[in-house]
């Protein structure tokens, strides 16, 4: 056994000219969650309850696209999803189509430990919430001001607005700009581009848990599911690991990405890494997409095939890294 | 190498001892869609139609729990979901939550072709249903009879297991029921290939009776309840909660691809290893035209065709295996 590891992201595909200050306020908050996971597992919290919070953290916070901060529907509200997977027999919840619900994450681990049922939407979801008496806000509280604005201008260009499908740096840098025309206090669009969160983690008995929360993509179609709530695509864990994915939910979905993670490690006996490096260089094709994953074994693992990742992650032997760039 | 097709209408606590005015209309109806299966592939469509074409078939249907036969909520209303995925490309479309589409098969498939996404749900997917002018008819028009006493039936069962009731009522109120055969777990489901090795899957149902509103299953999860690729099409059926955490479609394939068992032995291996006793049944056709139906309930409602001439229609274990 190698002790607990723990993951956090705040989503895949960073704009390179993210002003410094806005890098640092990232960097700050991924610190914050991973001390307060770490906090907990040196207090022998289970795996699951550690990623449950860590994500409540995420999407208390406005800065990432969950909860607070969520990413705008194409009239105007929040429709928010998450799901949450133990390994440890392998008990799952997810939720979509939330627009008062605090903490979706809490309300996912409610449909795994209190209903019948592992994925509740919309309405339904949402009477469930109140009848186990979750906290509930208005959903003006989830809207921030960024997001008004960002969802005004990818109504104007009649776009989706994906935060993966950021410029690469130096590549045809002119055609790069000609491309994202669409700016915002004088700066690209894409510097606010809001972002899936997610928390992988395997604590000191090797239990492994996922859990992974959006508001999904800027200007979506009201009731569009991403990959986000979908065991096996945006989450999965298992006995050997615990993944959580970001990026195109649509590539994502297709390539049952996180499952296909667990997938190599128990069909070809891959190891975390490899099988990391392995489903993100031939599982998603055109897509852009990052993902994080421990092992039961204490190995943390990440990649991505986008520019950059909000991402950090710590293992029991010290180690802490927190980082955006390759 | 040669064309296969193989199709399901739920798998489950199916008697033996089904009346026949029950079993004959559902037998019928798997030899009816087989033929219009066999018969699209014949004429060259590609299996993406073919799936598409015979799962609607098995929606209108009301005798199987997808479209008309959906079974009910809590609430006494349908929600019906489906998915559909194609093998080559691997992309996909997936609905829930619909009230008024008569086929949401269909929808799925638009969802696929007319969508920068992959998945609508509720209220969304039913404007999306309107704005593209597929058939919609008022929710009535799925509800039968049957699903009405069925409900009826499954809140008593419900009522006994909240107030605690000792298991020992508990048993004699399940003999009494539902034995009008059918478990309380049916989707309806349809993988072809054709002799190309083109591969489609799709998968449709009104879940389960008596569920919370809201509640999505394993039958629009792609990789769950359905999944197709390169090497095989899957179609699974029975305990959506059970199949999700096991991600059943998509792990048929995967023993496919990163164990290199064949397609009889990864199917037998998902259903023997990966689940639960009594909760899954699928059906499943590879590249090279085999196919393969199992599950580890008591029956499953099935039938499937390859190019060779092989045919069967069944819904228990068949006596020669």
């Amino acid at each position: 056994m190698g002790g607990w590891a723990i993951a956090v992201h705040g989503g895949a595909g960073v704009d390179p000219n993210l002003p410094p200050h806005r890098q640092e306020e990232a960097k700050k908050l991924l610190t914050r969650c991973l001390n307060l996971g770490i906090s907990k597992l040196r207090s022998n919290l289970s795996a699951i309850d550690v990623v449950e919070l860590v994500v409540r953290e995420l999407e208390t916070d406005p800065l990432f696209n969950s909860g607070r901060g969520s990413a705008l529907a194409a009239n105007g509200t929040v429709e928010m999803e998450a799901s949450i997977m133990d390994g440890n027999g392998r008990r799952c919840g997810a939720v979509s189509g939330l627009n008062t619900v605090k903490n979706p994450v809490s309300l996912a681990r409610l449909v795994m430990d209190k209903s019948p049922h592992s994925y509740l939407a919309f309405s339904g979801a949402e009477d469930f919430a109140r009848q186990q008496g979750v906290e509930l806000v208005e959903n003006e509280y989830f809207i921030t001001e960024e997001n008004v604005g960002m969802l005004k201008l990818a109504k104007e260009a009649n776009t989706i607005v994906f935060d993966y499908r950021i410029p690469a740096v130096g590549s045809e840098t002119c055609s790069a700009v000609a491309e994202s025309p669409l700016q915002m206090n004088g700066l690209p669009i894409s510097v606010y581009a809001p972002e899936t969160v997610g928390c992988v983690v395997v604590d000191n008995q090797g239990r492994c848990a996922a859990a992974t929360s959006t508001g999904g993509l800027m200007n979506k179609m009201n009731g569009r599911i991403g990959d986000s709530p979908l065991i096996g695509a945006g989450t999965y864990a298992c006995n050997l690991c615990g993944v959580s994915c970001t990026g195109e939910g649509e590539a994502i979905i297709r390539g049952t990405l996180a499952r296909e993670v667990a997938a190599v490690m128990e069909y070809k006996g891959l190891g975390l890494q490899e099988a990391v490096d392995f489903v993100i260089k031939e599982r998603l094709d055109e897509g852009f997409a990052g993902l994080i994953a421990v092992s039961n074994k204490g190995d943390v693992a990440c990649g991505f095939n986008t520019t950059g990742m909000f991402r950090g992650c710590a293992t029991e032997d010290g180690f802490m890294e927190v980082n955006i760039w390759e | 190498m040669g064309w296969a097709i193989a199709l399901h209408g739920g798998a489950g606590d199916i008697p033996v001892s089904l009346a026949a005015e029950r079993r004959r209309p559902r037998e019928a109806a798997l030899r009816h869609c087989l033929r219009v299966g066999v018969d699209a592939l014949k004429a060259q469509k590609s299996p993406l139609d073919v799936v598409e074409l015979v799962v609607r078939e098995l929606e209108n249907n009301p005798h199987y729990n997808a479209g008309r036969g959906s079974v009910l909520t809590r609430e006494g209303t349908i929600e019906m979901e489906a998915s559909i995925m194609d093998g080559k490309t691997k992309r996909c479309g997936a609905v829930s939550g619909l009230t008024t589409v008569v086929n949401p098969i269909s929808l799925a498939r638009l969802v696929m072709e007319k969508t920068p996404h992959i998945y609508l749900a509720f209220d969304g997917a039913e404007r999306f249903a309107r704005e593209q002018g597929i058939e919609t008819v008022d929710s009535s028009h799925f509800i039968t009879q049957e699903n009405i006493e069925r409900l009826k039936q499954a809140k008593e069962a419900n009522r006994v297991q909240i107030d605690y009731t000792p298991p020992i009522q508990n048993d004699k109120k399940k003999e009494t029921p539902i034995a009008d055969g059918d478990s309380q777990i049916g989707t309806v489901g349809c993988v072809a290939v054709d002799s190309h090795g083109n591969l489609a899957s799709a998968t449709s149902t009104g879940g389960l009776v008596n569920k919370m509103v809201g509640r999505i299953g394993d039958t629009p999860i792609i990789g769950a309840g359905t999944y197709a690729n390169n090497l095989c099409a899957v179609s699974a059926t029975g305990k959506g909660e059970a199949i999700m955490r096991g991600t059943v479609a998509r792990d048929v394939a995967a023993l496919m691809e990163f164990k290199g068992l064949s397609l009889k032995e990864a199917a037998a291996y998902v259903v023997e290893e990966c689940v639960p006793k009594g909760n899954v049944g699928l059906v499943a056709v590879s590249a090279k035209g085999e196919v393969t139906m199992s599950y580890n309930t008591t029956g499953m409602f099935r039938a499937c065709a390859t190019e060779d001439g092989y045919s069967e229609i069944a819904i228990w274990p068949s006596v020669h295996n």
